[in-house]
This record gives C-alpha cells, sequence and structure tokens, in this order.
C-alpha cells in the first residue's frame, strides 16, 4: 500500500524525536561529562580548546540521524512508495532532534531536576545548548544545529557509491584515532624506548597528532588516505581477479592454495610477534579477550550449535579456575605445576559439565536456562562459602598462584634487550588454547555430531526420529562447552595469580552470551567479531568502561531490531534472512 | 518368521486404550499398507513400533528379537526408520544437510555418499535445490525430501505416514510411483500408513484395516481393493 507523503515525512520526524530521546539519555547517564575529558580534534592553528569526544558525539549524533533518514528515503525507486524529498525528511528529523534538546534545556533551567536525575547538572543545560544557556539562544541553537547537522548527514547520504564508503570510513577514522591518541602515543613512546626502529612511527605519528586530538593536516591525511584506498582499490582487485580467472584451472588451484598458506604463515608470525612488539598493556588486553573468545567458542557450541541456552556457563570457568588455584597455590600444600594441574582441572570441569548435565537436559527451552543460572550461582555461593573456606578462601579467595609460562623470551634474537612480563607471557598458552579450542569447534561442526546439534536445535521430535540419542547427544556439547570455560578459567587463574569468588558473577555468562548474539549465533568467525567489539574495545576506551553495561543493551537492542542474525551471520541465518526479503517482490 | 512383527499390542496415551491388540507383519522386499479413518490408530501403530510410546501389552519384534526395551535411537539404528506424519523437515537447514541428518546413524563416509547420489537420482528435484533452506520446498518437495531422508539411514523398514497427504492429486500419483519404484528397483521394505485407501492398495502386496484401535480386515491388496466392506467405507464406491 502507498504511504503519502506526509506520513513519510511524519515518520522521519519521529525519527528525530528518537534520536534526540537517545541523545538526552546519553547526557543524562552522564556520558557527555565523561567524554569531556577525552579531546578528538586540535584547534585549528593551535589556538583556543580541542574539540573534546562529547561534542563530537553530540554533533556526530544528529548528524547521523540525518544520514540515517536521508539513506532511507532515498532507497531504492518503487512505483508503490510515494518519496520525499531525502534532504527535506533529514532536515525535519534533525529539527526534531534537536527540539528535544532544547525542550530540556527550558525545562532544567527552570526547575532543579537533581534531585531526580543525579546528571542533571547545570553543565548539561549549557552543554546541550551549545553554549546558548537559558534564554532565547539556548533554544534556538539546538534546533538550528540539528537542522544543520542533518542536512550534512544528508548530503553525505546523498553522494555516489563510488565516494560514500570512502568519506564514511574516514570520518569513523578520524573520531577512532582522536579517541585512541594517548593509547596510541603511550604505545609509541613504548616502541621508541625500547628499540631504535620506532623512529618513522614516531614521526608521523607526531605529525598526524597535535598535542590535545587530530591536528588539521592529519585530518585532512586521513580522509584523503581512506577516500584514495576505497576509490583506488576496487579497480585494482577487480583487475587483479580478471588476471586471475584468465590463467588455468589448475595454476589457479595452485596459487589459490599458495597464497592461503602464504597468509596463514604471515598472520601466525603477526599474532607471535604482537606481545612482544606491542608492550605489556595492550598484551594484558589480548589476554583478556583471547579467555574471552576461548569460552566464546566453548559457549558457541552449547548455545549456537546445540541450541542449549545454558546462563550458567561461568561455573566451568569458576570451577577450572578454582581447581588450578587450589592444586598449585602454595596456602593448599598441595603445590602442583600448572601443567600437571590443568588436565585435572579439565576433567573436574567436564565430571561437573556430566553430572550437571544429566538431570538438567532432560528438561527443555526455559527450564534449562533457569536452571543453569541456578547452577552458576551455586557455584559462586559455594565459593564463598564459609564450609569451604579452609579450601577454597572464602570471599578472600586464592593468592599466589604460580604462572603457566616462564619463557626465557629474553634469548630470543628479535626480543632485544626488554623484560617481557607475565602479560606477554601468558599470551602464548592463551593464544595455544585459543588456537585448539577454534580447531576443535571447526572439526566438530562439519562432524556427525554437529549435525546432530543442529538438528536437535531444530526439532527434537525429529531429530529423535532420525536416530539421535538426545541425552547423550546434548551432554556432549555441555561437556565440550565446559572443558572449553575451564581451560580459560585455568588460564585466568594463572594470569591473574589471585581469583576471588567475585570474579565469576553471573556477568560473565551474559558477557559471553552477548558477545556469541552480537557475532552471531552459532557462528565460529562471529566469536572473534564479537569479543573483538564488546571485549577489546571497551578495554581500550576506559571512558566507556563505566557505560559497557548500557552500551550492550543498546548494541542487543539495535542488533536485534537490525541484525538479528550478528555481525558474522552463519549460512543459515543467510538464508532464512534471503528467503525473508525474496517474497515481497 | 516375518522381519517386523507387531504382535497383540496395546498402547495408552493416559487413559485413552488407542490401539486394542493390534497385530501387523512384515516380510523382507514388501510394501504393506495400514488403512482406516481419521483417528483409527494408525499414527498410534507406527510410534509404538518406533519406541516413541511404549505398548502396555504385546510386543514388536525385529526378526524376532523384542525392541520393548530398547531405546527409541537405537530402534533407528536398528533400520526401522519413520517418515512421520507432517513430514518433519527441519525448516532452517538445507535441503542437503536435512538428508545428513538421515544418516546420523551410519559411520561409512562413502555408503553415505552412494545413497545421497542415489536419493538425488531418486528425486532430481531435491539436487537441483540441495542450497535451499528446507522449509521453503513445495509441499510435494517436502514429502520426496522426507522419504529421502528417511532413505538415508539405509532402513530395513521403513515406515510412511501418510505420503499423500495435502497433496494435489498428480503429485499423489507421483508419490506413489514412487513407493512402487523404491520396492521393486532397490528392494526396500516398506510399512505405508495410509488414508487414500484406494492409491495405497494399488502399490501394496498386502493390507490391513485398522477401525478404532483394532484390525478389521485384513489380506492381499487386491483382494481387499475388491471387498465390498472395503469398496463401502473407504473407496466411497
Ligand atoms: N498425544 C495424544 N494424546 C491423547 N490422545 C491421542 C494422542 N495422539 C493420538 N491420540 C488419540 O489416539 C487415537 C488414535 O490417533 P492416531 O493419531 O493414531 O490416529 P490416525 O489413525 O493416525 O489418524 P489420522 O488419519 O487422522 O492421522 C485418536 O483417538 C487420538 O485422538
Ligand atoms: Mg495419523
Amino acid at each position: 500500500m502507498p504511504r503519502s507523503i506526509q506520513g513519510r515525512l511524519g515518520a522521519a520526524a519521529a525519527s528525530g524525536v528518537y534520536g534526540g530521546l537517545a541523545l538526552l539519555l546519553a547526557a543524562l547517564v552522564g556520558m557527555f561529562e565523561q567524554f569531556a575529558k577525552r579531546p578528538i580534534l586540535a584547534p585549528l592553528a593551535g589556538r583556543g580548546e580541542p574539540v573534546t569526544l562529547d561534542l563530537v558525539l553530540l554533533l556526530g549524533g544528529l548528524l547521523v540521524i540525518g544520514y540515517l533518514v536521508a539513506r532511507r528515503s532515498a532507497g531504492p525507486d518503487s512505483i508503490a512508495v510515494a518519496k520525499p524529498v531525502p534532504e527535506l525528511a533529514a532536515g525535519l528529523a534533525g529539527a526534531a532532534a534537536g527540539l528535544v534538546l532544547a525542550l530540556y534545556v527550558l525545562t532544567a533551567s527552570r526547575i532543579d531536576l537533581t534531585g531526580i536525575l543525579i546528571n542533571a547538572k547545570p553543565f548539561l543545560v549549557d552543554f546541550l545548548s551549545l553554549g546558548g544557556g537559558a534564554g532565547p539562544a539556548g533554544l534556538a541553537r539546538p534546533v538550528l544545529a540539528g537542522l544543520l547537522l542533518a542536512l550534512a548527514g544528508a548530503g553525505l547520504a546523498l553522494l555516489p557509491d563510488r565516494w560514500r564508503p570512502g568519506v564514511n570510513r574516514g570520518l569513523m577514522a578520524v573520531v577512532l584515532l582522536g579517541t585512541l591518541q594517548s593509547v596510541l602515543t603511550r604505545q609509541v613512546d613504548w616502541v621508541t624506548q625500547s628499540r631504535r626502529a620506532g623512529g618513522l612511527v614516531a614521526a608521523v605519528v607526531d605529525w598526524v597528532y597535535a598535542n590535545k586530538g587530530v591536528a588539521p593536516r592529519g585530518v585532512l591525511a586521513i580522509l584523503a588516505l581512506a577516500l584514495a584506498l576505497s576509490v583506488g582499490v576496487r579497480p585494482l582487485r577487480a583487475g587483479l581477479e580478471r588476471r586471475f580467472r584468465r590463467l588455468p584451472a589448475d595454476q589457479q588451484v595452485r596459487s589459490a592454495r599458495l597464497l592461503r598458506g602464504l597468509r596463514v604463515t604471515l598472520l601466525l608470525c603477526l599474532l607471535m610477534w604482537l606481545p612482544l612488539g606491542l608492550g605489556t598493556y595492550p598484551s594484558d588486553v589480548m589476554d583478556t579477550v583471547g579467555i574471552y573468545i576461548l569460552m566464546g567458542l566453548g559457549l558457541n557450541i552449547v548455545v549456537g550449535f546445540a541450541g542449549l541456552l545454558d546462563l550458567g556457563y561461568v561455573a566451568f570457568y569458576a570451577i577450572g579456575a578454582y581447581t588450578v588455584a587450589v592444586l598449585t597455590s602454595p596456602a593448599s600444600g598441595i603445590g602442583l605445576g600448572f601443567w600437571a594441574a590443568l588436565p585435572v582441572a579439565l576433567l573436574v570441569s567436564i565430571g561437573f559439565g556430566i553430572v550437571l548435565g544429566i538431570p538438567v537436559l532432560k528438561t527443555h527451552g526455559d527450564y534449562l536456562a533457569i536452571i543453569t543460572l541456578g547452577f552458576g550461582e551455586i557455584i559462586r555461593i559455594l565459593a564463598i562459602s564459609d564450609a569451604l573456606k579452609p579450601w577454597l578462601g572464602g570471599a578472600r579467595g586464592i593468592q599466589l598462584i604460580p604462572a603457566a609460562l616462564r619463557i626465557p623470551l629474553r634469548r630470543f634474537p628479535l626480543v632485544g634487550t626488554m623484560d617481557p612480563q607475565l602479560q606477554q607471557e601468558m599470551y602464548y598458552p592463551i593464544l595455544a588454547a585459543v588456537g585448539l579450542a577454534l580447531y576443535l569447534a571447526w572439526r566438530l561442526r562439519g562432524s556427525r555430531y554437529g549435525r546432530a546439534w543442529m538438528a536437535l536445535r531444530e526439532d527434537e521430535e525429529v531429530a529423535e526420529a532420525m536416530g539421535i540419542n538426545l541425552v547423550g547427544t546434548k551432554l556432549f556439547a555441555f561437556a565440550t562447552g565446559a572443558t572449553m570455560a575451564g581451560l580459560g578459567g585455568a588460564l585466568f587463574a594463572s594470569k591473574v595469580q589471585t581469583i576471588f569468588p567475585a570474579s565469576f558473577n553471573l556477568l560473565i555468562s551474559i558477557n559471553i552470551l552477548v558477545l556469541i548474539i552480537v557475532g552471531g549465533m552459532g557462528s565460529i568467525p562471529g566469536v572473534f567479531v564479537g569479543a573483538l567489539a564488546l571485549v577489546a574495545l571497551p578495554e581500550l576506551l576506559r571512558e566507556f568502561s563505566d557505560f559497557r553495561l548500557l552500551l550492550y543493551g543498546v548494541v542487543l537492542v539495535i542488533m536485534m531490531l537490525n541484525r538479528p542474525e550478528g555481525l558474522w551471520p552463519t549460512a543459515i541465518a543467510r538464508r532464512e534472512l534471503s528467503s525473508k526479503e525474496a517474497p515481497s517482490a | 518368521m516375518a522381519l517386523l512383527e507387531v504382535d497383540n499390542v496395546h498402547s495408552y496415551y493416559g487413559n485413552i486404550h488407542a490401539l486394542k491388540g493390534v497385530t501387523v507383519s512384515v516380510e523382507a522386499g514388501e510394501v504393506v499398507t495400514l488403512i482406516g479413518a481419521n483417528g483409527a490408530g494408525k499414527s498410534t501403530t507406527l510410534k509404538t513400533i518406533s519406541g516413541l510410546i511404549r505398548p502396555r501389552e504385546g510386543a514388536v519384534r525385529l526378526e524376532g528379537d523384542d525392541l520393548s526395551s530398547v531405546p527409541a535411537h537405537a530402534i533407528v539404528a536398528r533400520g526401522l526408520v519413520q517418515v512421520p506424519e507432517g513430514r518433519g523437515i527441519l525448516g532452517r537447514l538445507s535441503v542437503q544437510e536435512n538428508l545428513e541428518v538421515g544418516a546420523f546413524t551410519r559411520n561409512d563416509k562413502p555408503g553415505i555418499a552412494e545413497d545421497l547420489e542415489m536419493v538425488y537420482t531418486t528425486f532430481p528435484r531435491l539436487r537441483e535445490r540441495r542450497r535451499q533452506a528446507g522449509g521453503t520446498l513445495s509441499g510435494g518437495e517436502q514429502q520426496m525430501l522426507a522419504i529421502g531422508r528417511g532413505l538415508m539411514a539405509r532402513p530395513r523398514v521403513l515406515l510412511l505416514d501418510e505420503p499423500s497427504m495435502g497433496l494435489a492429486p498428480i503429485l499423489v500419483e507421483e508419490i506413489f510411483a514412487i513407493i512402487q519404484r523404491l520396492n521393486r528397483d532397490q528392494a526396500t521394505t516398506i510399512l505405508l500408513v495410509e488414508q487414500n485407501a484406494k492409491a495405497a492398495l494399488e502399490v501394496a502386496h498386502r493390507g490391513y484395516v485398522l477401525e478404532t484401535g483394532s484390525i478389521h480386515l485384513q489380506g492381499p491388496a487386491r483382494q481387499l481393493l475388491h471387498d465390498p466392506r472395503v469398496m463401502q467405507a473407504y473407496l466411497g464406491a
């Protein structure tokens, strides 16, 4: 049914209102105040104050509103739908978003809201009115800014397809590089200190960044580079592909294999070098990400492959960690080495997986989720309990857990004179564990059991009619997942060297589940994408960590609405999506 | 001794006495049909054979072995494979994945590949659509997929529950022709449950008529086809 142009404009204005409310919400949870400390863009000619992240997000948000609304109303032509001019729709949406902010300014400058909303401080009135204050200027400025920025966003959205991706990526790269300035410069300082080769990198970084924020010349250079890459790479790649297709078939196969081998070797070398090249703090982040990937791969087998919603996954992580801790810490007097304790930890995790699995896996869906949730809490409460305090240390946990590896890294030729820290050493066993888990997950997915998991996820009755032993097959998934979590826990204990019950709360289970959902349920590469997006990024951007849960929520809602199949969907999810879109044509 | 024997079986749903002493036998290489009206207990008989429902009295035997203590999934592994009523296609999985799931009980890779080829030769339409999601197939194609998936288990007896349900007459004909071909060319033993009595009796060697939980008539299919009681009740004559 065709919709009228008025209706479409109304929808655009509504989108603007929602966008404005989202910005207001971000303001009221204190996000902008927090971000005001991070400079992004250096002032022109070095005078004045740098543009900080809060302003970039506010103005960028208005721009994005215009961009999205314009993209939507400029979509592919169809006779059934009447479309307004995209600029008109975008401008309307931007003005509506600005109006929402203006209304807040009007209210908050007359009524004291701080009693209800802690963050409704005078600072916000000043910030959201863009310096206009409580007067008429404070009302006009946000609306005007919304209008103009949304129009700019619409202009971006209407760029020809050839240019648009490059410009978008360039703008995002500027914001990202600005945000990462402190991390990057710290990194570069460290490299130049520890090694001579860093000089060139340091020079480039110095050129791009001003004292605070990306320098104007840096902005131009980044934009130009992004544009050149996206415009220039496409014909280059097309040409290469054409050349490749002209080769004889056997040569195609051979060169494709060679290329793949080369790529894998390069990737491995890079992965081996990373902790030595980047230093302690990035290694620490990579360790954490690695452990999350390990557990994500395991939970993905349970939830993604077999469809068993396990909300108590953290229990197996805790069991692995505590087993290693008890067996290796001097406090218990057993005093095994890590490698001797590891197999025990894995066996204990599998054992708990099976013991819990047998009764639980006879239940379905919601019940399974609730029982596993309870199990996770029981394990944590046992760890904190007085009864087990002599062994598990109660709330104070277990200290002095020895590290898994003490590699004499210093003897290797490339390492040079630096003194490797625990975080850098732990990276290697974690990398190996992730490699192993990846291989296992990948082989299992293609096996009979992989297919059996898929079948019982889709329909248990049919699976049973196909001769699949439901309890046995589920138990296998559960135990495999438990092993990977146990391994993750063992490595975690050895990495942090002190564990307490508080490190094993429900939130860990939720985090892993969220990263699987964001990456794409059942998708193995999705686990990596999800972990990078949800663990690595917040770890690098410390201001965000206060809002991590809020961001998880927002990301989840957006994903469920716009991309329920995840960032890197499985073939099944892709198929489902295409069949959903096809019939309407 | 018959390959499959259902011996005086009584099955219940709670207090509902659904099967009241049903006796059916199937010899190797036969097509046997079980016909009857809605609610007669045809599906219940097949479920009892597959071990999804356990009889309170009587026994199901495969080559003389009592199956009463064999779990349902192990019964499939022994070669009693059911193609359920309503087909039970795994809608989000591709056609090929559905077929592969059918071969779950087997471990011989070359044999599985061979049977996959056989199924695709029997149902060329499935080969064309092997990457398509099972749920997007037409009703007739889904029935073909369900039968093909049953064949992937290399059944000793294939148990078909109303394969003609909900299909257009021309497709019904095609499905029955395929059933006949499977039996003739590959010596597949089939127990066929049907409401479409005429078509079923035309392809079967022997038949049983089930009414409210017990067998009322049985005999060679041709004979039943001309039996006045059957003609009146089931053939609309
Ligand atoms: N799950 C169940 N719970 C209770 N009663 C059931 C159940 N399934 C079947 N019945 C009853 O058992 C009787 C036999 O059902 P059955 O499904 O075997 O019939 P059918 O011969 O296959 O019929 P149709 O041709 O309609 O498929 C019916 O009276 C039915 O209502
Ligand atoms: Mg039935």
